[in-house]
């Protein structure tokens, strides 16, 4: 290409120029921008310019009572809200010294491995996105809806359930629902081995993600990426095992890993969990006991959480999500800060791994990293 | 898996798709998969919402959980008045509802619940100015739900799902069989612990403010508790309140029956958290937590005939305003109904004497074993001060003027509860009492005497042998439940729907048995008292002492004849004109002679009189 502008006379022109790779940019993942220094084809500079997509969220936290706050911080990750009813549930918990029935322990395992699946999805719809492959996404995006049918029977909302709260979930599971949640689970069984033949043993697409982006062991240590983007480079590290919460302790599965950490491994470990996480939720479904869903909890308009801080992390589609909640003792939080999954991999680690790639491969890149704009951006 | 067996040909597999049925759904035209049942969306959707109007007391909780400020309580015309409820209801902006369904999860009525209607249609009216179409979109995005949507509904909230603490912490109670061997105070009072956690339950919607005579900040001091600040507390219950011992014990709870928890579980224990706060804070400390303010003197002098809670409150609030206070009190110590009627073992002389202590601390003197009328003039009085307030009470208890009611054996229940009062606070050494008793009555009242009776026998005969008879039947009968209950427990045997016909007398004149009859209605038409009996239908019942409990009358006595003929009676009450004055020129009056029937009401009579006098006095 260069020689071309050299023999044209336009090396100048066209050697370096920036490109703002924002919301309009139909590759880029929600409200995000990364500001691209290009040379011809080749990413020279790549600076991430976070703002847009700033709602304020940590500060609203801080003027609303505990409660109510349950009903504010699902609206974190759209793709998968229900980790943010989870974690801050558990810290509030953990703060207040709160036994969660176990019941309402596996409930909040199947809510959290459906709202991972249906992140899963939105992952492989991303990549076919990314690839032109717009079949994978119409196929993911009509297949999470059969779960989002699922949520709004069990919490009456389809994306924001607020149904996790302190003290367990807000309603036992409804008759007939684990048998549909059974077929549903059967199906997208089914599905997966579709999915295989579209994307995965599809030779376009392993090939263009081959080598794409490679994450090394080391690098993943010390830009502290996690999820299935660690396990990807062959680090046996999944928060559910390593902190078990809800019931991931009562739960037998293994962690599958991969080895090569390139844009086809992440992709493939994330289609390796997607199993896993079916098979989780047919164990749960099996394990389920029978008792309460909600220990006893303070009336929420005098809802007082005594004084200390806690940090609590849990394992998402995209990484190691983690709030760290900070209470004076009153009855409303002190502060609160969010640690999205992917906050590393896309602010920091993005500015290394994306130089010398080419741009066609940044959204491509950001749909195998997973990159969510508001684990950064909120 | 084996990702490496690819195949250019599988993506094709795709085209198979093509024949089949589309996923999503086209809404109302064809049903879900997976709940083929439910037409639309799931049964338990979060969709618009629907509130009972009737059933909603106005609470406001839904206004106070709301995260995103969308609900309202808006006060309408058109809800009708009923007893523990405002007037005001929950009017919804769906521009800023994030259906969440929280309102639904607290409220206290179980009134308000969603539908699964979600669709929102709005029509610009066509000759609608352009610039007004933002107004009319907005507004029509506020509306007060109705039951307009119940026949589609989703959302709702049985008590096992609601998030409100529905069960009362328990309040230690001495065992039937303890309590009933003395007169040591039954009820133990809450632990710190245990009142915080039973304040943590209010959601201050102050239906009980409503409900309560003297409209305490019930809210207030509950929420002082919750935050472990008695002090704050006992300032709140103070500002209407002079008697807060007293009514911790022994009020008759209004706001209790008001509390909006009460719909759906136990009301709040306000009575017992108003005694933890006062019980919690020493007398020493009252007055550098009470009186901030210096009370500025007004130079008048105004005198209270009678020292129970309707003139001690009286007393309170018109030193508050400055007044020198004289109470004029016939016995041994100022209480009146508290000290000489109700038992120590429901309210302990220590409780009353630090509410009458703090009182006496603000400089009101206490004038007792005066009796007006007797020891001083009542016209001396008068022409001494610049007003008189009269709270005598209904002192004289009321007989049944059945057949041998005057006979030797058969009290009066002031009399034999003062006896008893007396005996606790070990003045006397013994009250006058048989192995069998039986109480006429079925008031708090008759109650007092069955169980302070069956102590006394126990502590004399070491059992009990207490038999009770009144007319009401138990779903009718004035008394608490709880009265009924642990009197139960104590031994005394309730008989209902029974009226005395003649007390029975044997040879020697002494009391042998009453002969009562069925009482088949109590009141008339009109929900006037007006006993019908069956005379036929007649039983005996033994007794060798006979207690009459079935009301008290006034003794008015004591007012000079000048001003009782300035003064008007109905129904041996005295009526008050519009300004709250007697018509008599200096004499004002509360308590009983004026409005019963409980202590909280004589307290709100006391601060009715004192602001009337104030007013007049203060021209």
């Amino acid at each position: 290409m260069s020689e071309i502008l050299t023999f044209m006379g336009m090396e100048d022109q066209y050697k370096k120029y920036e490109l703002f790779f924002g919301p309009n940019h139909p590759g880029m993942h929600g409200n995000f921008s990364y500001i691209i220094t290009v040379e011809g084809h080749t990413i020279k500079k790549i600076d991430p310019d976070a703002g847009l997509l700033h709602r304020g969220f940590e500060k609203l936290v801080e003027q609303r009572l505990w409660m109510q706050n349950i009903s504010l911080i699902p609206r974190i990750c759209v793709p998968e809200p229900d980790i943010n009813e989870a974690i801050y549930s558990i810290a509030v918990e953990k703060l207040m010294g709160v036994e969660v029935p176990e019941r309402a322990q596996y409930i909040r395992t199947i809510i959290l491995e459906m709202a991972r699946i249906g992140a899963f999805l939105f992952g492989f719809g991303g990549i076919g996105g990314a690839t032109g492959l717009y079949t994978a996404s119409y196929w993911t995006f009509a297949d999470r809806d059969y779960l989002l049918d699922l949520f709004e029977w069990l919490t009456g909302a389809r994306i924001y359930h607020m149904f996790i709260l302190p003290g367990g979930v807000r309603r036992d599971i409804p008759n007939g629902w684990l048998e549909k949640l059974s077929e549903t689970v059967d199906y997208l069984q089914k599905r997966l081995y579709e999915y295989d033949r579209l994307i995965y043993n599809n030779p376009l697409i392993v090939k263009r993600l081959e080598n794409l982006g490679p994450v090394t062991q080391e690098d993943a240590m010390k830009y502290g990426i996690t999820g299935p983007n660690i396990r990807a480079t062959g680090i046996k590290y999944d928060t559910r095992k390593a902190v078990p919460y809800a019931a991931y302790d009562k739960i037998d599965f293994e962690v599958p890993v991969q080895t090569a950490g390139d844009g086809l491994a992440r992709a493939v470990q994330k289609r390796e969990e997607f199993q896993v996480s079916l098979d989780i939720i047919k164990k749960a479904i099996q394990q389920m006991p029978e008792g309460s869903v909600r220990a006893k909890m303070p009336n929420p308009l005098k809802f007082r959480v005594p004084k200390g801080d806690v940090y609590v992390k849990l394992e998402t589609a995209h990484g190691e999500h983690a709030y760290y909640i900070v209470s004076n003792g009153s009855d409303k939080p002190y502060r609160m800060a969010v640690r999205g999954g992917s906050f590393t991999a896309g602010l920091v680690y993005a500015q290394k791994a994306l130089v010398g790639m080419r741009i066609e491969d940044v959204a491509l890149w950001m749909a195998t990293m997973d990159i969510c704009p508001p684990d950064f951006d909120r | 898996m084996n990702y490496k067996k690819k195949s250019l040909l599988g993506p094709l597999s795709s085209l198979k798709y093509l024949f089949h049925d589309p996923i999503t759904v086209r809404y109302p035209k064809e049903q879900k998969k997976t709940y083929p049942e439910h037409e639309g969306c799931s049964p338990q959707y979060r969709g618009q919402h629907t509130n009972d109007l009737e059933k909603c007391v106005g609470c406001g909780s839904c206004m106070d959980i709301c995260p995103t400020g969308a609900i309202e309580m808006v006060e309408f015309n058109d809800v009708k008045d009923k007893p523990g409820a405002t007037r005001k209801r929950p009017v919804i902006d769906y521009g800023r509802c994030c259906f969440c369904g929280f309102c639904v999860d607290v409220c206290t009525s179980s009134s308000l619940s969603m539908s699964r209607e979600y669709i929102h249609t709005f029509i610009t009216p066509l000759n609608a100015d352009s610039r007004d179409a933002g107004d009319l979109i907005s507004n029509d995005f506020v509306r007060r739900p109705d039951l307009s949507l119940t026949e589609n509904p989703g959302w709702n909230t049985p008590d096992e799902w609601s998030w409100l603490s529905l069960d009362r912490m328990v309040m230690g109670v001495m065992e039937p069989k303890e309590r009933k061997t003395s007169f040591v105070e039954m009820v133990r009072g809450y632990s710190k612990e245990e009142a915080v956690r039973e304040a943590q339950r209010c959601v201050a919607c102050g239906l009980c403010k409503e409900a309560c005579p003297i409209h305490m900040d019930i809210p207030e001091y509950i929420d002082a508790i919750w935050k472990d600040d008695i002090e704050e507390s006992v300032k709140q219950i103070y500002k209407t309140n002079p008697l807060p011992e007293v009514c911790g014990r022994v009020c008759t709870h209004k706001c209790e029956t008001a509390c909006s928890i009460g719909l759906r579980g136990d009301p709040l224990a306000i009575r017992w958290l108003k005694r933890y706060a006062v019980d919690s804070l020493p007398l020493e400390k009252y007055k550098s937590v009470l009186l901030n303010n210096a009370i500025k003197p007004v130079n008048k002098r105004v005198a209270v005939i009678g020292g129970g809670p309707a003139g001690l409150s009286a007393a309170f609030f018109l030193s508050l305003m400055g007044y020198k206070i004289t109470i004029f009190e016939a016995d041994e110590k100022v209480g009146g109904i508290m000290r000489y009627g109700i038992p120590a073992y429901r309210l302990p002389d220590s409780a009353l004497d630090k509410d009458i202590d703090f009182i006496k601390s603000l400089g009101v003197e206490i004038k007792t074993n005066t009796r007006v009328g007797k020891e001083i003039e009542f016209n001396k009085i008068k022409s001494e001060y610049d007003a008189v307030i009269l709270s005598t009470g209904f002192n004289l208890g009321r007989s049944t003027r059945i057949p041998g009611s005057q006979s030797k054996g058969v009290v009066q229940a002031l009399d034999f509860l003062s006896d008893t009062r007396d005996f606790a606070a070990k003045k006397i050494k013994e009250v006058e009492i048989t192995e069998k008793i039986l109480v006429i009555g079925g008031g708090n009242v008759a109650f007092d005497c069955s169980r302070s009776a069956a102590r006394l026998q126990m502590m004399k005969f070491g059992k009990v042998n207490v038999t009770q008879i009144c007319l009401e039947t138990l779903d009718i009968i004035p008394a608490d439940k709880a009265e009924v209950d642990e009197s139960a427990e104590e031994g005394v045997v309730l008989i209902c729907g029974r009226g005395p016909k003649q007390v029975m007398i044997d040879e020697n004149g002494k009391v042998k048995g009453l002969d009562h009859m069925k009482c088949n209605s109590v009141f008339d038409e009109n929900m006037n008292f007006n006993p019908k009996f069956n005379e036929e239908d007649k039983a005996i019942c033994e007794a060798t002492m006979i207690i009459e409990a079935i009301g008290q009358a006034p003794d008015y006595s004591y007012i000079s004849d000048d001003v009782k003929s300035k003064m008007k009676f109905e129904r041996g009450k005295i009526v008050l004109d519009k300004n709250n004055e007697t018509g008599a020129e200096k004499i004002y009056a509360a308590g009983d002679i004026v409005k019963g029937p409980d202590i909280v009401n004589a307290i709100a009579d006391g601060l009715r009189s004192a602001i009337a006098l104030d007013k007049k006095l203060n021209k």
